[in-house]
């Protein structure tokens, strides 16, 4: 049994939705333990140093160290029944360093002196190494030390210190909501993170940093047994980097859509979304099945954020453009060339697309990536046109700049940081436009609401999306709910077919919370804001069957 | 020190049974070395080797159940852990769907454990991707792949008397081959338990030959078309049915295992004749651990004759509730991952061209993604060597295409089978299947 099996097994005995598909890298902790205070940041200057010293004693000539503690809570039911509660905390540190030209990585959960200590050796002996198969050495951007500083996500409620049984009483009424509406089944969940995480490196910084993310999440299903077919419907809130507050459900915070219900922004009404969900579950069982063609879709941002992730935000990690991950995830259509020419059109002069991770609320939102550089926006697409790429330190030099984006980040102590997608974001319209006004322009469209399946070629050409919820467009108007919808494109046709994007009252964030890649695989949490947007003339096809 | 002998194992696993106060408890230890090399652009990435065991408790009373873990054995640490799950369990609400544990169970010895995977060392891995690099690494070819190898053991024993131990041992390697000029790319991938098994230099050539021949490929329409599945691409697609394998998503009507009016599909004919797809944990070839999730030992179980659905895997609660005795999944991984061996056929690959008059040749499959879970229908490309066969001969490497289709389908529209082989832990065949739904072209290489 491999060790991700076991981890799966564990899992499955406590409660498979929790766990599927995600690592629990922690020891099982009780709630309370989650809320004692880690190791006081004068304690991690010390052992940082000690390793700092250690590394370049023994010949490194840059060193970087993190002190992780990482937390977790995951709270999981079904039905009227609890599945699983875990909360889990892992505590290390991962030491980098370059020797010889040449990066190495060691990390111990004996963080303790002799264990860093001994840890930094172990990293400049791995440098070292991997020094004999190096072709060209690294090089860093220069990075001038920040001192001793912090940064902090902006929560207003810590979603540790909520009690277990009130997570548990609100996830048992979305069950209860939804099964009162028809729903025959409902699975919710409410995951919480908080990573705290100190960075010292010989360029003189010494950062702490302590972040949060939560993602209240269901599904509802309804069942027609006699005809032998059933839908689900997932909640449409997105994760967020937040604290509890995102469960407040503020009426500011919800946005009727054209549908006519409500979608929500930087607060969730997840009982009322699932009320909506079970009537929606079962109106999707005798939706009328979609009749194959063109139509000018008009994308919720609730959707639009994965397409965005998929065809705009990993075809631009300098990475995979570079070939690091051509064995795993693919390489780039957006190669150096396209780039290198200025003129290459990504999209239509409508499409402003940023990278950043200093967005409030967002799930990038940090104050320095885990190479401790100061986080900041920047341009990736501009007026349609490919302007950027994201890059890290020792990427940036083939960029021709001498600052790094910083969006490195490594998903555990554990883990060595490595080139991450940070929140990609597609820019509101600047003329005021709502998605009700969006919509009554379009003569034979489809309203795409929700994460549906989604797939895409391994250098993000082609792309295949469906949603949660379709609703047709007729002359203007929504007519009814649709099924077995949905679209296939290629990345460049798709953006250069925009043609509307509503203003910044619609914008809203599409978040996802476990984001893979490299070999051994990192997960990693990203959010994507957009306006609805109006796509004209993509492929849509049917995707009913019978079997 | 990570593989704990049984005898070590069982020790430490009675002295934390001894410290429990609750009403059941169970412990397992899992211990192992995981190494890994990745390289790419014709160099090493990153490299690295793991140490680990972790004991892990779980505490009942009544129907409520703690957990907790640690990874240090001695007795301090061990006390603590346990009070820790106690503490847990007592805070924890009930889970209604609470089985009482398992007592002694008789798990045969499985063949999981090779000593030369366990003997793998930084060096055979540096000289792994040295060697592919400089295969593949001369002139216009850049190889990228990783080897992930692990060796440890699990151990699980509980306070009913249950006892069990196994080893195991895996090495999984992949390797990318691409043209510099980007226009060609190939792939092969292998797993095995025991690390003899693996040829590296033949799985790199092989990739090499897929890049050089798939080349500047061309466009043909999108629409149904005859296919020849390699094992690998074959695999990716049935590891998509076996899934669905589960007695209670077809009993609560949200599978494709459901029957119209309740029920499952049990006894109907849902596939080809010629499709038997059978699990069986003392397979030489496919070895899996003896117990499931449940703890209940794995046996050899016909889930599929010749097309028709045999059997559905019931957990014990399920079991229980529905009256019938439990059944265990076939894989390390609840309802995914490997163990099923798919009947297969005498044709080879081969064979299979010569009879095609008009068809493609697949690699592998890519970014499959599942459209309608009612009838299994899964949208995913094609990669890393896609080719046109005309008249019984390959004639061009074809551009990736997009599918939209059913493994339910497929298997009603089999043209012919070879030998099966080892694809993620199952024994897959290399199939011919007519009418495959391509529904558009990627221009990705």
């Amino acid at each position: 049994m491999k060790r991700r099996d076991f981890i799966h097994l564990s899992g499955m005995g406590l409660g498979a939705l929790a766990t599927s598909g995600l690592v629990m890298m922690g020891n099982p902790v009780s709630a309370e333990q989650l809320l004692e205070p880690g190791m006081d940041p004068a304690a991690k200057k010390v052992l940082s140093d000690i390793a700092l010293n250690a590394a370049r004693s023994k010949g490194a000539t840059y060193t970087d160290v993190r002190i992780g503690r990482y937390l977790r809570q995951n709270v999981s039911t079904r039905e009227k029944n609890v599945q699983n509660i875990s909360n889990s905390e892992t505590f290390g540190v991962g030491i980098r360093v370059i020797a010889n030209g040449t990066w190495g990585f060691s990390a111990t959960s004996d963080v303790t002196p002799d264990g860093i200590k001994s840890c930094a050796e172990t990293a400049v002996a791995i440098a070292k190494a991997n020094s004999k198969l190096q072709k060209e050495p690294v090089v860093l951007a220069p990075e001038s030390g920040h001192g001793e500083v912090t940064w902090n996500t902006p929560i207003k409620k810590n979603a540790m210190e909520i009690p277990v049984k009130d997570k548990i009483d609100l996830l048992l009424k979305v069950n209860n909501s939804a099964m009162e509406n028809g729903a025959a089944f409902v699975n919710s969940a409410l995951f919480v993170i908080n990573e705290q995480k100190y960075f010292a490196s010989t360029d003189g910084s010494y950062i702490d940093q302590d972040i949060h993310r939560i993602w209240p999440t269901f599904s509802v299903t309804a069942v027609n047994k006699g005809a032998g077919g059933f839908r689900s419907r997932q909640a449409l809130s997105a994760p967020m980097g937040m604290g509890y507050e995102y469960l407040d459900g503020l009426a500011e915070d919800k946005i009727m859509n054209p549908a006519g219900f409500n979608s929500y922004r930087n607060s969730y009404d997840m009982v009322e979304d699932a009320i909506n969900a079970a009537k929606h579950s079962k109106e999707k069982i005798t939706a009328k099945s979609v009749i194959p063609g063109k139509y000018d879709l008009v994308l919720d941002p609730d959707h639009l954020g994965l397409t965005i992730h998929e065809s705009v935000g990993h075809p631009l990690e300098l990475d995979r453009v570079l070939g690091y991950e051509a064995n795993y995830a693919g390489t780039s259509f957006a190669t150096l060339d396209k780039w290198k020419s200025g003129d290459f059109k990504y999209g239509s002069d409508k499409v402003n697309i940023v990278a950043d991770k200093t967005q409030p609320f967002s799930l990038g939102n940090t104050g320095y990536d885990d190479e401790g550089v100061k986080c900041k926006e920047w341009d990736l697409i501009k007026n349609g046109i490919l302007v950027n790429y994201q890059a890290i330190r020792d990427q940036v030099k083939i960029l021709g700049e001498n600052e790094s984006n910083g969006c490195a980040f490594a998903d555990n102590w554990s883990s060595v940081q490595f080139q991450r997608m940070p929140n990609v974001s597609l820019k509101p319209g600047t003329e005021k436009l709502s998605s009700a006004e969006m919509i009554k322009n379009v003569e034979k469209g489809i309203y795409i609401l929700g994460r549906g399946s989604y797939s895409i070629d391994q250098q993000r050409y082609n792309f295949q999306f469906g949603g949660q919820l379709f609703y047709e467009i007729k002359d203007g108007e929504i007519t009814g709910m649709l099924e077995d919808v949905a679209y296939q494109s290629n990345t460049q046709e798709f953006w250069n077919s925009c043609t509307q994007i509503c203003d910044k009252d619609d914008y809203k964030f599409f978040g996802s919370f476990n984001d893979g890649k490299g070999q051994p695989s990192q997960s990693s949490a990203v959010s994507h804001g957009s306006s609805t947007t109006r796509f004209d003339g993509v492929n849509v096809i049917n995707t009913g069957r019978n079997i | 020190m990570a593989i704990l002998t049984k005898e070590e194992a069982k020790k430490i696993i009675d002295k934390v049974l001894s410290y429990s106060k609750a009403d059941e408890m169970e412990v397992s230890i899992f211990g192992g070395k995981t190494g890994n090399i990745r390289y790419a652009r014709n160099t090493v990435n990153t490299s690295g080797e793991t140490n680990e065991i972790r004991l892990s408790v779980n505490s009942v009373f009544g129907k409520k159940v703690g957990s907790s873990s640690t990874n240090e054995l001695d007795d301090a640490s061990l006390k603590k852990v346990v009070a820790r799950a106690e503490e847990i369990a007592m805070l924890a609400p009930e889970n209604p769907e609470y089985m009482p544990m398992l007592g002694p169970q008789v798990y045969p010895e499985t063949a999981t454990f090779s000593s030369s995977t366990d003997k793998i060392t930084p060096e055979f891995r540096a000289n792994l991707a040295s060697d592919s690099i400089q295969v593949s690494g001369g002139g216009n070819l850049t190889a990228a792949g990783y080897l992930e190898d692990f060796s440890g053991f699990t151990a699980m024993g509980n306070s009913k008397g249950q006892f069990g131990y196994n080893t195991s041992t895996s090495v999984d390697f992949s390797i990318t081959v691409r043209t510099s000029d980007g226009t060609g790319s190939g792939y092969a991938i292998r797993d095995f338990n025991d690390v003899n098994l693996l040829n590296s230099k033949e799985v790199t050539s092989i990739a090499m030959q897929k890049a050089q021949a798939s080349a500047n490929a061309q466009a043909i329409e999108p629409g149904k078309y005859t296919v020849i599945l390699e094992p690998t691409a074959a695999g990716d697609l049935l590891g998509l049915l076996t899934r669905g394998f589960d007695a209670r998503s077809a009993d609560e009507g949200r599978s494709y295992m459901s029957k119209k009016g309740g029920g499952t599909r049990i006894g109907e004919k849902l596939f080809d004749e010629r499709v038997t797809i059978i699990s069986d944990p003392f397979n030489t070839e496919i070895p899996t651990s003896p117990w499931d999730g449940d703890g209940l030992p794995k046996q050899k179980t016909t889930w599929v004759e010749n097309g028709v659905v045999k059997n559905l895997a019931y957990s014990r609660y399920w079991a229980e509730k529905q009256g019938v005795k439990p059944l265990s999944s076939a894989g390390g991984r609840g309802f995914g991952g490997g163990g099923y061996i798919f009947s297969g056929g005498d044709e080879s690959i081969a064979d299979m061209i010569k009879s095609t008059e008009r068809g493609v040749l697949v690699t592998r499959f890519w970014y499959i993604r599942a459209v309608d879970p009612q009838t299994l229908l899964f949208t995913g490309l094609t990669r890393d060597g896609t080719f046109y066969i005309e008249n019984g001969q390959i004639k061009f490497p074809v551009k990736n295409f997009r599918f939209n289709e059913s493994p339910i389908i497929m298997l009603n529209n089999i043209e012919a089978m070879g030998k099966p082989q080892r694809v993620g832990g199952s024994l897959i065949p290399p199939m011919k299947i007519r009418d495959f739904t391509f529904t558009s072209l990627s221009d990705a290489v």
